[in-house]
Parts: structure tokens; sequence; C-alpha cells
């Protein structure tokens, strides 16, 4: 059966809208677009972390002038865009190990710096840092504090998909609660991922003072661009998480990827912010509050919360954490974020720009 | 080859009293080695070091279990440990006290020939110069008299080198005091 | 120009000379002293165009070193020990990556037990991780080997691993004689990367390699590691062309025409060799020193040309393959294949324990007299302790060779 065609004339939805003005649409929807990572590469069908990866190179090439380095850790992106000899990347890349892209990415940004200085130059090429949810918030997590307590000018980029995809889909610290994994495995008292666990890496990259902190998804590639190039406006480290789906490991149909990145955000489930020095700065709104079921139904993940067997307790308290994002970041249009303490470093660098 | 091992307690200099005294003989133009003796001590544990004087290049890195002098900058270690140990017949004994040799070691007067086991109140010198308890310039300074290997002159410079200013130029009067005091005894002996 | 330094200020001088990009610092005893001045030079200003980078554990140290080579800079790292190990996975991924890095290891063992003193338990771990190993016997030979090192690395296209022993060359003050600016511009001229991330000719590094290539890429590094002898070798020579000083090299022969019994040692033990085998000669026993310098790659032809036609061989092993033997062994009867000398093996020098003049006299006359019962002897071993702790096994060891044991039990109530 093929599926319905849908057509939106008006409003921001339809990034490639041809009745906006061309400066209104997403650069994903520009024949210029540079394909950072081009056609060709080897990810499964739908995959989120590689529609999230292109979105924020491309926007990030443009903002430098195709002045990038991209240093990847090991995981799905890395795997499936450089299987030797062939290469999906447009743009200098190196992959080293699991766990320390966001030092190697520190390690580039000095050579980047003294090569410009030793040959004269006034162009210093820009260091992205990037990897999975694994590679970031636990065996990566170290090298990444390390490199935001430096400060050090890279923007570290972690397309969180909540769990070990290239392994086969394990837990790691980013798993939300419930949810199935090969290691969360849906059986017991508490079936799926422990409650009460994992740890919110935005929040304690914002700890660490940073000049810019991030979240986004890949349902909307405007907002995502945006923070690409704020990002790169700025110098030190920086740090944007963006929800990229897998349909593997979610067990979501691939043609729905864009559509659960936008139920994530639109239940509340993972909130959509930016931060500055420490303090959030803006909110993504949610447009039509979804109840989190909507966005919970569609994922094998949590096949467990629906249907006749489900346990209503569980939903509810999966409602109740995303009542609880909505009212902590001001996720409705008139709410005021709470207010979350600010790192002392963040005054400095603040004062010191 | 001169064969020098110094005692004392973390935090008194033991390790740089060593390297200024290799760093004395160096501007002198002999080779010379310092080390320590490598151990992760804390402030107020007992301390080793070496150093070692010779007129060809010293490729030997054994720790020193002969030693031709010995150095004591703290005499509470004479109690604790057998810091004259592998002491050769012909060395050289310097202790940081006030007191005479025949008083608080007996035993190693008789055992070395006269006059090379000697006395200095070297942190006494040191707080009237230096104003804290630093005995390794005025130690060294004792030895050079001692044993006329090195000048005290050296052992001033090397310590202005280390440190210049204020700091080195109070070690090297320091040292001088220590030096003319052990020459005096010498003379009188 | 001859300076009275302690050994890491001199590594620090040398690698300054040498002109880095990015130097990565982690702090662990005893390399740390070597870091703390190179980082006083950047920060003083006399080292220009260099970025030092405090860091938070050796693994990002090294990680932070493959990104600024990666990035085309020349750069450099130090460690030990545990930190060593903390990295190895890095130290792989460097080799595999070809980037020149230098890194200097101040050799002290691995625990538990803990213990911060030398051996080279730490270096010889990473001897298949595709580095260059060079070893040094002394502070000057140490600070001659970085220039070099940064020159062969360079070259070949591999990174290299200068091993020197912890504490006992890192923290002795010895005359150093360090080479003039000029001097080591001329020898090693400013850094011009074959290969590295740049906008304008974009490259990816670090592919995925399946079965079908993977042996393919193995081979061609194993080639790639088996050329640098000659490049070692060639480049030793310059440097003795311009300093005329006889640093680094594949191995070095101290006393070795008509020796009756040759000792094979790698670090700072062969100057204590030199001092013990010379009065041995006086008192009419002949016998050589054969310094390893190069472990990895291991000098196979140079090995079994300076072993000759010596009956008797001798390896003085600072670490200890558990299960298996000494880790040299293997390595030296590979290079005398076919001939019928007699090679033992003596593990000694563990943890710190002085490998002492008496230590070497002791071997010679192992060999000499015959007294080797097996391949492998534990030398210098404190035989009470083990009786003790071995009796009710009704196990007994015969009186070792320790001529200085009391002398040295002394001096150990003197540190303690």
């Amino acid at each position: 059966m093929l599926d319905e065609v849908k057509f939106y004339q008006t409003g921001s939805k339809t990034i490639g809208n041809r009745l906006l003005n061309p400066s209104m649409r997403a650069e994903q929807a520009s024949i210029d677009r540079h394909n950072t990572l081009t056609s060709g590469h080897r990810a499964c069908q739908g995959c989120g972390e590689a529609l999230g990866a292109r979105y924020a190179l491309d926007t990030a090439m443009r903002v430098t002038n195709n002045q990038i380095l991209v240093c990847n850790a090991t995981g799905c992106l890395e795997v499936f865009s450089t299987p030797y000899p062939e290469s999906a990347w447009r743009l200098p890349w190196i992959h080293s190990l699991f766990g320390n892209a966001a030092a190697v990415g520190t390690g580039l940004a000095a050579a980047a710096r003294v090569r410009a200085k030793k040959t004269g130059s006034n162009v210093v090429p820009r260091v992205i840092a990037q990897g999975g949810d694994g590679g970031t918030t636990d065996i990566g997590f170290g090298p990444l504090s390390g490199m935001f307590e430096r400060n050090d000018d890279v923007l570290y980029i972690c397309y969180d998909n909540g769990a070990y995809m290239n392994t086969g889909v394990q837990r790691s610290s980013a798993t939300p609660p419930a949810a199935r994994t090969a290691t969360t495995q849906l059986v017991g008292a508490e079936p799926g991922a422990e409650w009460g666990k994992g740890k919110d890496v935005p929040l304690i990259a914002m700890a660490h003072g940073i000049p810019y902190v991030a979240t986004a998804t890949v349902a909307d590639p405007k907002d995502l661009e945006y923070k690409i190039e704020k990002a790169m406006s700025y110098h030190g480290s920086r740090y944007i998480q963006i929800l990229v789906p897998c349909p593997l490991g979610w067990g979501c149909a691939s043609n729905t990827t864009v559509t659960v990145a936008r139920l994530a955000c639109e239940t509340g489930f993972y909130p959509v912010y930016e931060a500055e020095y420490g303090k959030i700065t803006s909110v993504r709104k949610i447009r039509q509050k979804q109840p989190v079921e909507n966005y919970l139904k569609i994922q094998r993940r949590y096949a467990h919360l629906t249907g006749k067997k489900a346990d209503p307790k569980i939903l509810a308290r999966l409602q109740a954490m995303c009542d609880q994002n909505i009212k902590q970041y001001g996720l409705m249009s008139d709410d005021v974020p709470e207010t979350v303490p600010t790192a002392i470093q963040a005054f400095e660098r603040e004062s010191n720009i | 080859m001169l064969q020098i091992r110094l005692h004392g307690r973390g935090g008194q200099g033991v390790v740089t009293a060593a390297e200024m005294l290799s760093l004395a003989a160096f501007l002198e133009g002999h080779f010379a080695q310092a080390f320590p003796s490598f151990g992760s001590e804390r402030t107020g544990a007992p301390v080793v070091a070496y150093a070692r004087i010779d007129d060809k290049d010293i490729r030997t890195h054994e720790p020193i279990l002969k030693p031709n002098a010995v150095v004591v900058q703290d005499r509470t270690l004479l109690s604790a440990l057998d810091v004259f140990a592998g002491l050769t017949e012909d060395g050289y004994a310097i202790i940081n006290s006030a007191d005479d040799p025949k008083v608080i070691v007996p035993e190693l007067v008789e055992r070395l020939p006269k006059g090379h086991v000697l006395t200095v109140p070297a942190t006494d010198f040191a707080m009237q110069k230096i104003g804290r308890p630093l005995p390794g310039a005025p130690m060294l300074a004792a030895l050079a008299a001692a044993t006329n290997v090195f000048d005290l002159n050296s052992v001033q410079k090397s310590f202005q080198t280390r440190y210049p200013g204020k700091v080195g130029d109070a070690n090297a009067e320091t040292a001088a005091l220590a030096y003319n005091y052990i020459k005096d005894k010498i003379k009188e002996a | 120009m001859l300076e009275q330094i302690e050994g890491s200020l001199g590594i620090a001088k040398a690698v300054a000379l040498c002109r880095p990009g990015a130097v990565c610092a982690y702090p662990i005893s005893p390399q740390t002293h070597i870091v703390e001045n190179v980082g006083k030079l950047v920060k003083e200003g006399s080292l220009k165009d260099c970025e030092f980078i405090n860091v938070e554990s050796e693994f990002s140290a090294l990680s932070v070193s493959i990104g600024a080579s990666a990035g085309g800079v020349r750069t450099y790292t130090a460690t030990a020990s545990q930190g060593l190990l903390f990295m190895a996975e890095a130290v792989y991924n460097a080799s595999g990556l070809g980037l020149p890095i230098v890194m200097t290891v101040a050799s002290r063992a691995i625990g538990a037990p803990i213990n911060i003193w030398n051996d080279h338990s730490d270096s010889l771990s990473q001897r298949d991780s595709g580095w260059l190993q060079l070893f040094c016997e002394s502070n000057q030979d140490a600070v001659d080997t970085h220039i070099m090192a940064f020159k062969i690395a360079e070259e070949v296209g591999l990174p290299v691993m200068v091993c020197m022993d912890g504490f006992v060359l890192t923290h002795a003050f010895e005359r150093l004689d360090i080479p003039e600016q000029e001097l080591v511009d001329k020898f090693l001229p400013e850094y011009q990367p074959k290969e590295f991330l740049n906008p304008d000719e974009p490259i990816s590094m670090g592919a995925m390699v399946g079965p079908e290539a993977f042996t393919e890429v193995r081979f061609l590094q194993q080639r790639k590691i088996a050329s640098s002898l000659e490049v070692i070798e060639r480049v030793s020579k310059e440097f003795n062309a311009l300093t005329g000083r006889n640093s680094g090299g594949l191995l070095d022969c101290y006393n070795c025409e008509n020796a009756d019994v040759k000792l094979i040692i790698m670090g700072s033990s062969v100057g204590t060799a030199k001092d013990a085998v010379d009065e041995l000669k006086e008192q009419g026993i002949n016998a050589g020193i054969i310094s390893l310098k190069a472990y990895r790659p291991f000098p196979y032809e140079a090995m079994r040309a300076a072993i000759g036609d010596t009956k008797k061989v001798v390896i003085l092993e600072r670490a200890f393959s558990f299960g298996a033997r000494g880790i040299l062994y293997p390595e030296v009867m590979r290079s005398i294949k076919g001939l019928d000398t007699q090679v033992n093996t003596a593990i000694c020098g563990l943890g710190g324990r002085a490998v002492l003049g008496s230590t070497i006299k002791g071997l010679v006359d192992y060999a000499l007299n015959d007294k080797f019962e097996d391949e492998l002897t534990w030398f210098d071993i404190d035989t009470d302790t083990l009786n003790s702790y071995l009796k009710d096994k009704g196990i007994s060891f015969p009186q070792g060779p320790i001529s200085e044991k009391q002398l040295e039990a002394s001096l150990k109530g003197a540190k303690a």
C-alpha cells in the first residue's frame, strides 16, 4: 500500500515549501546544500543519525566557508560512512576510537591554530567532534568533560538514539526508562530500562559553564540548522545533542523517523532548548501537545506499554515525566522555564568575550 | 671517583643539596652525577640522595653502596638508621650539629682518620641568614672545606644559579659561615 | 652547550629544540618533570607556535596527540607505567593511523602490587603495538634519541616511543650536551606532513577495513616498520656526523672483541655494566656488552653480527612474560638460529631493584663457570624471603649471587 502524499501549503512545518521566501526555507531544501555526508553510504533505511549528521554538517560547512575538520567516534555513523576503500564524507574526516572523539577534536583544534600561525594564514579551520550517545555519554564522557572544562574550541555533536545501536541495541546512559534494549529486556518486575538511571548530558554540559549547549531533533531541520549556525558563531566548547530515531533499535517503521522525532518533541519527552553560558536562553515550544502514548505506541521498544497486557501505571509514569519536562523547561507557550543554577566558570567565560 | 651519600628528611632540601653538589663540581669542570633515592617520601620522612664526582664520564647508575663521604643533614637520623653503612675507611662524615663529633658519634671518630668526622651547626647558620631551616648549602660548604675536592665559591655559585636573587645570596652567605667554621676547626686541630 | 641538569629537563629542552606544535601532558611518575618543563618553556614563550595541553587522562593525552598529529603538526607527549596501559587503545590506534608522534616512556613497573620504580614491563607490554621502541642507556643518549626520533618517525610515518629508565635517568642530574638550535634545525627541518586533515584537500582517515583487506594492511604496516631499521641506522650516522656522539642506532657493542661472554642489556644498566666489565678486564676476564637500542623493530641481523662467534650470551631482562619466560630471549634466539651459542636469561632489576656492578659480575661468573642451571634464572633474588614464604611447601632456593647483599640491606634500612 502506498502512503498518502501530504501537501502542506502554509506555515513553516514544511521545510522546502516553495511558497516560502527562500531565506525561510531550510538549507536542506536547497539544491546548493553541501551534501557533506553524500549518498551511497550504508546506513539503514530511515536512519535518523545519517539525516542529523548531514543536516548539521551541511550548515557547519556553509557558515565556515567549508573550513571544517571532523572527528568521529566509533559507532554506526563511522561504520556506515567509511567501509574501506569508500568514504561518504565530503570534508576532512578522521575516526580514531570509540571513547576519544572529544580529545581528538581538542588536538585537531590545536593543530589548526598552530598551522595557521606557522603558515601566516588567517583562516583557522573549525573542528567538530561527533559520536553516538554511547560514545558520548558513556565511554567518551571523561574526554568530553575534559574538553568542556578546558573550553577547547570544539563543537561536539551527540547523535542521540538512546542505545548502542552499532553493537545491536544495548542500553546506554541515554536510554530512556522503560525502553527495551538487548540488555534491558521486557521481562521481570520492571520491564525495559530501569527508572531513575541515566544522565542528562546537556545539563551536565551546562554545568561546565561552556558558551553554548543545545538540544534538537531531526524533525525540525530549521531549528537544528539555526543551532549549528549559532554554535559556530562561538569559540570555546559547544555541545549539541540531536535526537536521531533509529528504526532498527526503536522498532519503528523506517518511514516514521521524522514523525517519531516530532512526537518526542511534541509530547515533552525530549525537551528542545538552547543554553548560553550555562543559562537556558530559548525553548522550542510545543505546537500541538500530544499524549506520550502517541509517541510510544509506534515504537516496538515500548510494546509492553500499549495493547491488552499494558501496565497503565508505567504509561502514567512516563506521562508524568513528560509533564515534568514541560513544566521544568517551560515547553508550553506561556510557560517560563525554571532556572538552573549557573556554573561559576560561565561568568568568567562570558566576561572574557 | 668521589661518591657521596646525603641523608636528611623530606623538606630539608636533601635532593637539592645533591643536585647543587653536582652542579658545583660541574662548574669546576668535573663530571658529576646526582640522584635521589627515588622514593615517594613525604615531608619529614628520611630521604637519601647521592652524588658522584669524577674526572671522566660517569657511566654507572647504581646506587652508592660504598660512599667516600656521608652528609647527615638531620642528626635525629643517627639513632634511626645506619647512615654510615658502607662508608670507606678513609671516608668523611659531616653531621649537622653544634656538638662535638666525639660526643655524638664516638665510634665513627675512632674508625675514620683524624679530622674526617666533622660537625657543623648548619641549621643555626641557615636560620641566621636564610631564616628557614635549610641546611643544604652550609653542609656542602662544610664538605668542601673538609675534602678540598671543590671550592666554597662553586657551592655559592651553584645555589646562586639555581636561586637567582636574595635566596641564592642568603644560601651563599650561609655556606661561607659553614666553610670558615670547618676551616677554623681544622686549624684548631 | 654543556649543562649540569636533570635528565627530565634535558629531554624537555631536546623536545623544545625540535619545535613541536602540540604537547600533551598528564602527570604520572616518573615522567612528570619532562612535561612540566616543556609546559614552562611554552608558557614563558621560549617555545613558540606550540600548544601545551593539560588533559584529564593518559588516554586523552595520546588522543589529543592523535588529533594534533592528524591535524598536521609535530606532536609530543610522555607517560609511564599505568599511564601507558591506560592509553593502550590509543597507542595501537596511533600506529595504525601512521601518525609520527614521539612519546617518552619513563619506564616503570606495572601494578599490582603498585610500584613506582623502574623496570621495563610497561614499554615491553606495548611491543606489538606497531610503534618503534628505542631504548636509551644514558641521559645524553636520551636527549639525542629524542631529536632523532622525530626525524625517524616522520620519515617512516610511524610513531616512536623513546624508552628511558624512570628515576634512574629521568631524575638524575648529569652533564648533558644540549645541541644548539641551528644544529637541530639543520638536522630536523620544519615538519611537512605527508598527509593531514586539510579542508583544501579533504581525506578520510581511520576507515573500517574488513577481512578483504585487513591482512594486507597489516602486511604493509610490517613492511613499513621493518624498513625503519635502515632509517634508524642512517639517521644515527647523520646525527653522529653533526655532533660526534655515538647515540641511538640499533645496538651498540662495548668491549665485545674476543669477549668470552656477551651480555645483552637495554637501558641505564648498560652504563653500570660498562664499568663492571672494565673492572673484570683488569682481572683478565673478558666480557662484552651489547646495548640493545632498538627493541622494535628488532635488529635480528645486527644482533647476530654482534653476538658473532661468542659461545656464551646472557640476556639481562628487566621484565617478564608470565606463563612464558624472558621477553627478549626468543628474539635473541631467532637472531642466532643455526649457531651453537649458549644463551641464558637473567631476570633482575624488577620494580626498582638496583642492577649493581656486582649483578653484572655475577652474571659473567655464572656464564663463564657454567653455573646457570636453566635457561632462565631469577637473579639477585632474596632467597631468605622466598624460603620463609615457601618453607611450608618444602621448597627451598639456593643462595643467590648477591655479593653486596649486606650493603643493600643496610641501604634499604636507610630508605625506610
